[in-house]
């Protein structure tokens, strides 16, 4: 315990004499956490949006009107021709172009309907889609007011509807920043504990230190931990920091218990640091062991259920995320912090976590070699 | 001439470096590949399938119509009949189910007494995109059947909206995010490089070596970023083979001209790593800030996946700074739309200037080191 | 010559098809100071690194305090010191610290480490700079010091990689000085240079030639037996033959 002890105090006089270091460890992690988390949200608003009314008549008028009295759309334009509304597709001035045609009252009064043409730029095939739907809404409320004026309309005819009441469990809001904190914060608590730990090692390998520690008595286990608990306790108090902002910046709901999420974050962190090290002690140059963390950190930030949701996946891809620890913490956190889940409801992707941590830190001890072979 | 040949000594140096150390090398050239193709596939919009529960409280013609109807859209698997709001709470939790249908007792007779019904649409609002996505998948289910089952003939249709989605008729998000990927991986694999170089030698002592020489900053500055823009050149086209042949993005617009945006977008990419790396002092330094400062930002503010348009006014005008933002917007705008230069020069013209501010930058950073 | 605390025979390393040493034996006293002399790249650190438990051998026999190399190199790094060739101690903490690091890991008392810094510091003259980061001492200072650490835990033998590369002859002198209280007070020492004037101040040197111990006897009886006057001469006899591997 005592020689774990003075290696602790080596590691952290060293980090903290680092100063260049100091800002982008304790920093720069929750500018980012309190810039990007608003920037993540899928919501399609002001939607800037064409006009090409070729009836201009009352009723093309009062359409055009529901589109830009609706909140969603913004006018920025008007056309006369289809290639301006390419043209203007294309230069990114619209994402709707609303087509009117010519006879466009005429035929409604007629024919009892008309047919009226959205051109959308579905580059950004989701937002395309959440386009369609406002405008579908909007279109549809027009029609309420407009069919019973139109001619054939049969008055009082029993029409069957059936009304979907939704609500949305834990976010009724389904506010964005409630969903996004807990999970960018577990990303830049990884990113900092991998890279860290991931550049330790190796570090004493460049500079040869390490073998001035090779030599001396010390067992694995205690070189381990001693390089470990360091950014064990950062890790967790930088996760500390991250759950005040999310409580108190962000007005995050914390319905379950900050015990567990301790719980599952001190093992997570052992997943992390574990990994780190094994990296650390496997690579000879710190620039091979952050390219390594690097390519791991991108494939667990994507596959982590954290921007796309799992269940978007391929099966084989679904698959894949099992074995992606910051998905499962990601999925703990968002759990009880949302939804107030237990242990109990959290024990599979625990006992996950748990298993990792184990085989990490098993790797970790068996791969570091005091004597090379 | 002497002064020529000296640099180009200096490059072919540089190039050992990175052929030298095997591991690295394939690291420089695999991941870009590995990480497209499997990011390609994975990172998706759609959702494949929704875990639904129902609750039929009524168990009639019309509540057994709308679960088969739910149940054979192929989007909605069945993974319980909830008996209670406890039940759909503690599936929500575990993360059994994310959404719940109730069907109130009775409902066959209220549609045909009052002409409406209710249905409940409970969904898990944790994730409120998916929450949003799968209500609006239930509720255009229902609305089919509805439209299925009516009755009334010659209704006036009123305004009938034919929407043309241009550019990307069905809709795919593999469009949308192929081109983000491309932008991801350039950036990060080209800052990351050349911020490393730089910082390197400073620790090794080998700068004052070079600084000794008869090499002039400037050359020691552009000795560094060619043999890196070269090897990124092999990232570009590797990166775009696979975005055509593998996911079928179109290339609608000019290929040259891609490939041009593309090596000018990796020059930005390269000349911000030498930035990062003449003003820091040590690898890790500038390792934390090319990988740490660079992964999250580039991911949430360039556009890639949540659309710039819906951030906050302030979050807009950070992401300008952000050169994948602009990238992205010239390969959408190319690859997508057939886009030309006349369209795109705006664009072009901001990552032409971040590049030479940022090289200006760098060579002043590296200058005031040698006084 | 007394009980040998270092023997070994027939000891080989193998880096793939580079033999790297090559069937060493020999033997070192206790107190003694055994100097390890050769090129760069013939082998020295390669087999310092053996004996110092950091490497395995490949074939061979050799015992270190009496101690296997092959089973038992965690007994025989409680009974040494090391002291590696690139400079050992962490540049970002202070000789203070560095001190209570080391002794700390090797298990001495929280007191004797007290102690023996404070000694140790005055010995060296280091009170003034003792907390002040080791990146800002001058490198002669640092090797002193880091000699000093190496002895800090009372080892019996003391291994010496290169101790005086790259420092002016007066500051290589006075850790000369260091070298000999350390014998006198029993400890052993192993040490490899390049410098050839340094061998002359060593019991009994060996010198390295691709992989082989070319000779190995007391510096004086080295030169007679080749009739030359200097330890420069002796070694440029013995590389030659073999030339052709770059010194």
């Amino acid at each position: 315990m005592r020689v774990i002890g003075f290696l602790l105090q080596k590691e952290f006089l060293q980090i903290f004499r680092n100063k260049g270091m100091l800002p982008i460890i304790f920093i720069m992690p929750f500018i980012q956490l309190v810039i990007l988390s608003n920037a993540a949200t899928f919501d399609v608003r002001n939607v800037p949006f064409n006009l090409q009314d070729l009836d201009r008549t009352s009723l093309s008028e009062r359409l055009s009107e529901q589109f830009t009295g609706s909140g969603y759309f913004q006018l920025t334009g008007e056309s006369s021709t289809s290639p301006q509304a390419l043209d203007v597709l294309v230069g990114r001035n619209a994402d709707l172009v609303l087509v009117i045609p010519e006879g466009f009252e005429k035929e409604l009064m007629r024919g009892g309907s008309a047919q009226v043409q959205l051109i959308i730029n579905a580059e950004d095939g989701f937002s395309a889609g959440v386009i369609q739907g406002y405008t579908n809404d909007i279109i549809t409320a027009f029609n309420r007011d407009l069919i019973p004026q139109l001619p054939g309309s049969a008055v009082g005819a029993p029409r069957q509807t059936i009304s979907v009441r939704s609500s949305a469990w834990y976010n009724p809001e389904l506010v964005y920043i409630d969903y996004m904190v807990p999970g960018i914060l577990v990303v830049l608590v990884t990113l900092v504990g991998l890279f860290l730990s991931g550049m330790n090692v190796v570090r004493e390998k460049e500079i040869g230190t390490i073998d001035q520690i090779n030599v001396t008595p010390m067992k694995r286990y205690q070189f381990i931990t001693g390089k470990l608990l360091p950014f064990w306790i950062i890790g967790l108090g930088e996760l500390t920091l991250g759950l005040i902002i999310a409580r108190f910046a962000f007005h995050v709901p914390m319905l379950g218990s900050y015990w567990l999420i301790y719980l599952v974050a001190g093992i997570y962190m052992l997943v992390v640091l574990g990994m780190g090290l094994l990296i650390s002690t496997l690579t000879e140059s710190q620039q091979q062991a952050m390219f390594i963390a690097w390519f791991f950190m991108v494939i667990f930030t994507l596959m982590s259920g954290l921007f796309t949701a799992i269940e978007s996946m391929p099966h084989w891809a679904q698959n894949m995320t099992m074995a992606n620890p910051v998905r499962h913490f990601v999925d703990i956190m968002r759990r009880v912090m949302l939804k107030g889940s237990g242990i109990r409801e959290i024990a599979t992707p625990l006992a996950i976590l748990t298993a990792d941590a184990g085989l990490m830190l098993t790797l970790a001890v068996n791969r570091y070699r005091k004597v090379s072979d | 001439m002497k002064e020529w040949s000296s640099f180009v000594g200096f490059v072919v140096k540089e190039f050992y470096h990175i052929f030298r150390d095997r591991r690295t090398a394939a690291i420089l050239f695999g991941m870009p590949v590995i990480q497209l193709l499997l990011f390609g596939y994975a990172i998706r919009n759609e959702i494949q399938e929704v875990k639904i529960g129902i609750a039929d409280l009524s168990r009639d013609a019309v509540s057994q119509a709308i679960t088969d109807k739910i149940l054979s859209s192929g989007t909605f698997v069945l993974v319980k009949n909830p008996q209670s709001h406890s039940e759909i709470q503690s599936a929500f939790r575990s993360g059994a189910m994310s959404e719940a249908v109730i069907f109130e007792p009775a409902s066959d007779r209220e549609i045909q007494r009052e002409g409406s019904m209710d249905i409940q649409v409970i969904t898990d609002g944790s994730d409120p995109n998916v929450s949003r996505i799968i209500t609006g998948y239930t509720a255009s289910v229902i609305r089919d059947y509805l439209s299925e089952s009516a009755t009334t003939v010659d209704e006036p249709k009123g305004v009938v909206p034919v929407p043309l989605m241009m550019f990307n008729p069905g809709l795919k998000s593999v469009y949308l995010f192929v081109p983000g990927l491309m932008a991801l991986i350039l950036m990060l694999v080209s800052a990351l490089m050349t911020s490393i170089s730089i910082t390197r030698e400073k620790e090794s002592g080998t700068m004052e070596v070079l600084l000794v020489s008869s090499l002039k900053p400037i050359q020691i500055i552009v000795g560094k970023v060619v043999p890196y823009f070269l090897l990124s050149f092999i990232n570009v086209v590797s990166i775009l083979v696979i975005a055509s042949l593998v996911f079928g993005v179109p290339c609608r617009g000019s290929v040259l001209l891609l490939m041009a945006e593309s090596l000018l977008f990796i020059m930005t990419a390269l000349s911000l790593g030498m930035f990062i790396s003449t003003i820091t002092s040590s690898q890790q330094v500038a390792m934390m800030i090319s990988l740490g400062g660079l992964l999250l930002p580039t991911i949430l503010l360039s556009g890639f996946i949540f659309p710039v348009a819906s951030m906050p006014l302030p979050l807009q005008v950070i992401s300008n700074v952000i050169p994948a933002k602009w990238y992205l917007i010239i390969v959408r705008a190319i690859m997508l739309k057939g886009a030309g230069f006349a369209v795109l020069w705006q664009e072009t013209l901001v990552l032409a200037v971040m590049t030479v501010v940022l090289i200006g930058a760098s060579l002043r950073n590296f200058s005031e080191r040698l006084e | 010559m007394s009980e040998p605390v270092i023997h070994t025979e027939q000891l080989t390393r193998k880096f793939g098809e580079f033999t790297a040493v090559d069937a060493i034996s020999f033997s070192v006293g206790e107190g003694e100071v055994f100097g390890f002399l050769g090129a760069n790249g013939a082998g020295k650190t390669t087999a310092m690194k053996m004996l110092t438990g950091l490497l395995l051998p490949t074939s061979g026999k050799a015992a270190v305090a009496g101690f296997d190399v092959f089973t038992e190199t965690e007994s025989i790094k409680k009974n040494i010191g090391y002291m590696s060739q690139r400079f050992s101690l962490y540049d970002d903490l202070t000789a203070r610290e560095n001190i209570r690091f080391f002794g700390g890991i090797y298990g001495l008392s929280s007191a004797s480490i007290q102690e023996k810094s404070k000694a140790l510091l005055s010995s060296l003259d280091l009170l003034p700079v003792a907390d002040s980061r080791l990146s800002d001492l001058p490198l002669g200072w640092k090797q002193k010091l880091a000699f000093s650490v190496a002895l800090l835990h009372e080892p019996k033998i003391v291994f010496l990689d290169e101790p005086t590369g790259g420092v002016d002859p007066m500051t290589r002198r006075r850790f000369w000085d260091m070298i000999y209280e350390a014998a006198d007070r029993g400890v052993t020492v192993f040490v490899t240079t390049h410098y050839m004037d340094e061998a002359e101040y060593c019991d009994r040197v060996s010198i390295m030639v691709n992989g082989r111990i070319a000779a190995l006897d007391t510096p004086t009886a080295m030169k007679d037996s080749f009739g030359v006057t200097t330890m420069d001469e002796l070694f440029i006899r013995l590389v030659r033959p073999g030339a052709g591997e770059g010194i």
